[in-house]
């Protein structure tokens, strides 16, 4: 049965990443992007990892890959990008031969070599408890400092959206202390309402 | 209780593997900063699934944590790399990786 699930998720993630990389419109990469977090949540899904193949849903699917299309829609750069231009001659042929080699790494490391590391003796995967309240109270205790990192990161990432994504140009910035004209002379004569 | 894998894990490893390989061949391959963004998150998906194998082959909920992490740190790295390319290609529309140059010597 595992072995089934382990098959069809294979297949979808590896044709999504496929589909990232040739598809030559940046809208048809997202979309196939989204097939490979689907197909990496079925895999979390088929290890037990139920929490985080929500997430993985969520998150990625839903946050990350609609915040990708929201920025091709707002730039207008869905257009196809011309995969024979090359300005670095060679440079492409020379990429697959890198990513080649580095799977045949990664491949061969993987034969080579036996699966160690010290099996759990605090945080047991399978002592009863729900998935949720394992990784809850895990993030709790243990992983408590990383946690409160992590809500550092999250704040310092908004601050840098918004400080990036303001316009920057004359006219365009308005201090949030200064007094703009339009807005007190609106708030001094209120519009009648009408009955 | 975990149930007994029946698949053996290195092929969960092997997966990993390959998507891996096919995240880091896709950014040195493409040149639209966005798609490139999308090959990393490839490649931190790869990671994530090797993650999930050892935590299920090692009986340990930690690995389970830091795949969390990962998702937290892809979600404010794409925060703030979307928001760079959105002012690079506001300033230089149409831009590719080969126009930002501006730091070459």
């Amino acid at each position: 049965m595992e072995a089934a699930v382990f098959a069809v998720g294979a297949v979808i993630c590896v044709a999504g990443a496929a589909g990232v990389i040739l598809n030559r419109n940046p809208v048809h990469s997202a979309l196939s992007l989204v097939a490979t977090l689907f197909g990496v949540a079925v895999l979390f899904i088929a290890q037990e990892a139920h929490f985080l193949a929500a997430v993985q849903v969520i998150v990625y699917a839903g946050a990350i890959v609609v915040l990708f299309l929201f920025v091709i829609m707002l730039l207008g750069v869905d257009r196809s990008e011309d995969l024979a231009d090359e300005p670095l001659v060679g440079q492409r042929p020379a990429a697959v031969v890198v990513g080649l080699l580095l799977g045949g790494v990664l491949a061969g490391t993987l034969s080579a070599a036996t699966i160690t590391g010290l099996r759990s003796v605090g945080g047991e995967a399978d002592d009863g408890t729900p998935n949720v309240t394992q990784i809850g109270r895990l993030l709790f205790t243990d992983y408590l400092f990383a946690f409160e990192v992590t809500s550092v990161l999250l704040v310092i990432g908004v601050v840098g959206a918004v400080v990036l994504a303001r316009r920057s140009g004359a006219g365009a910035n308005v201090d949030a202390d200064e007094e703009v004209d339009e807005i007190s002379s609106r708030d001094s004569e209120p519009v009648e309402e009408s009955a | 209780m975990i149930a007994a894998s029946t698949v053996d894990p290195a092929w969960y490893l092997g997966l990993g593997a390959v998507l891996f390989s096919l995240g880091a061949t896709g950014l040195l391959v493409r040149r639209n900063p966005l798609v490139m963004f999308m090959c990393v998150e490839l490649m931190l998906n790869a990671v994530n699934l090797t993650f999930i194998t050892f935590a299920r082959q090692l009986n340990d909920v930690g690995g389970q944590v830091v795949v969390f992490f990962v998702l937290v740190v892809a979600a404010a790295e794409v925060v703030v790399g979307l928001g760079i390319i959105v002012s690079i290609l506001r300033r230089t529309p149409g831009a590719t990786a080969d126009d930002v140059s501006l730091l070459k010597g």
